[in-house]
């Protein structure tokens, strides 16, 4: 029972808090004391530490906007961006409310109007903002994944096919989101042609710019990985007369999953990195524009609200990252002690 | 398919019991209804500048969807950006600078039929020096009780520029757009005090503007322009509020004239829409024109009462989103010059009276005649070339159709409008402006022959 807690702990990276459980049962206290001191103890300390440097220096620096803020600072302007979004949603039931008003006037007028609900017309709140990044970098992070893995998968069986395209990949890798992203503009704009999309413009230039940047690593990882599978299993697999398809969903695949998954890691985690840039840059909705429109706006509170900002994005950067590690663990059953 | 005859004559019995259903309850309305909007969800794009109040107004106290329309405003990150998304349709209308529609009718920089039917403010705009500009200025501004005197004009400044040309060094200022207002109005003040800002000769491929020019003009989107001019890059700007206020609550710079004192109560914004979008959604049209001179009358009402309102809607951060203080500054009847130094300007920002949303033509020819001027528009044009062009881009009789409809409702009196029937779209010839020539819209040419400085009748670059 309380192996199997542990190790679960461990596989969704709670490790910090196998020492607790441990002592909680009993297990040599003294060790366990030292334990906790030692993964979550410091830790803490050294945020305490990090929290303490920022707002003393931070104290010093004076902008044209005030001083920099500081976390007490940041914390109330985050305080501020819950209250304004309870503001928004209250000011969108009124908005509904309005509506319905409108349109039993508009049937009682002529009982064949045709009616539609409208979606709700006012600002975006910050927390809007997030979800609308997380769903475009989910969205071009798998389109590249759909795209990197295959290619991958037939790079690192075909050593003559990698070295073909291995030019290609080299050359299209370093390219910067920015380059990236006037291309992609014109191209969406001009291709993507409909009166009723389905998605927003800016919604797939933002998720396309993001699969560009991020399928590199997934590919190449990919690649070396399914390459350097031991060749006695692919051998025993032509022996056995097993299908190509299954041998690459059966060996190949899961022989190369560790690596990866540790190419889908670093690849979500440039995406992150490069929505929010290509969000600023072309104004498109999300986090990346809550920063640039702060930015804008000039106001006293707009240092403050963009360090909120630049905090969660971090802190959703690590949960990505966190959630891919958990991810490669479940999924390829490696010994959670040995995977980090 | 047999039964359809039947059918459709009971089709017609109800549409007509319905009809006059529908006519019963307008009992009183004498007026042709306008009919319901072609197309109801709407987006329209934005400055971040405090004279976009009318869009925030007209959505903020529901006058849109009193009209039906279900409207989202965005902010855009510049004038080219918000001009270019009005004709590729992804906005359906936006807050523009008056040259714009026709700037793009004529074809300078981009070709597109836009036009106006509202003429959004008058006035609105300021010229900020930053701190080291205005300390070598201020010697040669006339001081009475140790306070300089206002109206400041260029002549303080040639000094200044002069001296920098003899160190063989560029005097740069920004503007925010080749044909805005604001680089209008920053050239008619520097020449009127003998600073040359240089010529445009797009017929050449120089759409620069800085041909013979004493101060290097160049463009930079409005909320940029204090950080812009904190980094050195620029000495001084022309740009609407609140970023001439904002430069003093930082300390960074000084305005040094209004545009009201430039030439008093001046056209600045309006709203633009595409002529292919006007065609398609006529109804649409005329109800956002009706929202809108709602929204501009609510904001100068009772002697500009709701205005401390309508600076706490703009400083919210999807508006212009700059403190209170600062947007109150200018939008309460005062400016702040030089820090400490606060003035009553009552008129800074004028919404609704004298006429402000009407847009007369001869506001149209005025941007004309300053295109041909500076060069934006390289042949010498007929004074009839001028009437044709404002009549295509500006359209009195669309604003003419909101405002019966208003009458009508009895949401505003008639009195409060130009006459109709009578109107001409031309103001009588303006004396305000700080070099004292009067302006007659019916003789543009003869008009650009009164300046010193700038291209007249058959001059070319």
């Amino acid at each position: 029972m309380k192996d199997k807690l542990i190790h679960s702990l461990e596989t969704v990276g709670l490790g910090p808090v196998v020492p607790m459980v441990r002592l909680a049962s009993g297990e040599n206290p003294k060790q366990q004391l030292s334990e906790i001191f030692e993964r979550i103890g410091l830790p803490i300390l050294a945020i305490a530490l990090f929290l303490l440097l920022w707002s003393v220096s931070a104290a010093k620096v004076q902008t044209s906007l005030g001083t920099l803020p500081g976390p007490a600072q940041v914390w109330q302007q985050y305080q501020g961006l819950v209250v304004e979004h309870k503001e928004e949603r209250a000011k969108e039931v009124a908005f509904y409310e309005r509506q319905e008003v409108r349109n039993a006037k508009k049937l009682a007028k002529n009982p064949d109007a045709k009616i539609k609900v409208r979606p709700y017309t006012g600002k975006e709140t910050f927390f809007d903002q997030i979800l609308t990044s997380l769903y475009t970098v989910f969205t071009g992070f798998i389109l590249a994944s759909l795209i990197a893995i295959p290619i991958g998968v037939a790079c690192g069986l075909n050593k003559k096919l990698y070295g073909a395209v291995s030019p290609i990949i080299q050359i299209l890798k370093p390219v910067s989101p920015l380059a990236w992203l006037p291309i992609v503009t014109m191209v969406v704009s001009a291709v993507y042609v409909s009166s009723d999309p389905m998605f927003s413009k800016s919604f797939v230039t933002s998720a396309i710019t993001v699969t560009l940047c991020s399928l590199w690593p997934t590919l190449i990882n990919t690649a070396t990985g399914v390459a350097s599978i031991d060749k006695d299993w692919l051998n025993v697999g032509r022996v056995i007369q097993l299908h190509w398809s299954k041998q690459v969903t059966k060996i190949a695949i899961p022989a190369s999953l560790p690596m990866i998954f540790t190419g889908l890691r670093i690849s979500l985690g440039i995406g992150w990195m490069v929505l929010i840039a290509a969000e600023m840059l072309a104004q498109n909705p999300g986090l990346g524009k809550f920063v640039w429109d702060e930015f804008q706006n000039g106001s006293s509170n707009s240092l403050g609200r963009i360090m909120v900002a630049v905090v969660v994005i971090g802190l959703i950067g690590y949960v990505l990252d966190w959630l891919m590690v958990s991810l490669q663990k479940i999924i390829s059953h490696s010994s959670p002690e040995n995977a980090r | 398919m047999q039964k359809s005859a039947p059918l459709s004559l009971q089709k017609i019995i109800k549409t007509t019991i319905a009809a006059a259903v529908v006519s019963a309850s307008f009992v009183g309305f004498s007026h042709a209804e306008v009919g319901e909007p072609e197309k109801e969800d709407l987006k329209f794009g934005f400055i971040k500048l405090t004279d976009m109040a009318p869009l925030a107004v007209a959505y903020e106290k529901g006058y849109f969807e009193d009209e039906g329309l279900y409207v989202q405003l965005e902010a855009q990150a510049n004038w080219k950006v918000l001009l270019d998304r009005v004709i590729t349709g992804e906005l359906d209308g936006a807050h523009m600078l008056a040259g714009q529609p026709l700037g793009a009718t004529i074809g300078f920089g981009t070709k597109a039929d836009i036009i106006t039917a509202f003429s959004m403010d008058l006035n609105g705009n300021a010229i900020t020096v930053s701190n080291d500009i205005w300390a070598q200025m201020k010697p040669h501004v006339p001081h009475k009780d140790g306070k300089p005197v206002h109206p400041i004009k260029a002549d303080a400044l040639k000094p200044v520029v002069d001296s920098y040309i003899d160190q063989g060094k560029p005097f740069n200022m920004g503007m925010v757009f080749p044909v805005s207002t604001h680089n209008y109005e920053l050239r008619y003040w520097l020449a009127a005090g003998g600073i040359h800002p240089g010529y445009y000769a797009p017929h050449k491929g120089d759409t620069s503007g800085k041909i013979d020019a004493d101060a290097l003009l160049s463009v930079t989107p409005p909320p940029q322009m204090p950080s812009t001019m904190e980094a050195g890059t620029i000495y001084g700007y022309c740009v609407g509020e609140p970023w001439n206020q904002q430069a003093v609550f930082k300390g960074i710079g000084v305005p040094v004239v209004t545009d009201y004192e430039i030439w008093k109560n001046n056209p600045e914004k309006v709203f633009g829409v595409s002529q292919g979008w006007a065609d398609e959604y006529p109804n649409t049209h005329i109800r956002v024109v009706k929202a809108m001179i709602r929204a501009a009358k609510w904001l100068d009402e009772e002697n500009n009462k709701n205005r401390p309102e309508a600076v706490k809607i703009l400083s919210k951060s999807q508006y212009v989103g700059a403190d209170y203080d600062v947007i109150a500054n200018s939008m309460t009847g005062t400016f702040e010059y030089e820090k400490g130094d606060k003035r009553e300007v009552p008129d800074f920002n004028v919404f609704f009276r004298y006429n402000a949303t009407y847009p007369y033509y001869s506001d149209a020819i005025w941007y004309l005649t300053q295109m041909r001027r500076w060069g934006q528009i390289s042949d010498n044009k007929p004074d009839s070339w001028y009437m044709d062009i404002a009549k295509k881009v500006y359209r009195p009789d669309i604003y003419a159709t909101a405002a019966k409809e208003l009458i009508a409702d009895g949401v505003i009196d008639a009195s409060e409008f130009p006459n109709f029937e009578t109107e001409s779209g031309f103001k009588p010839p303006q004396t305000h402006f700080i070099d004292n020539i009067v302006y007659d819209g019916s003789k543009p040419n003869a008009y650009l022959d009164k300046f010193d400085i700038g291209l007249k009748k058959d001059d070319k670059i």
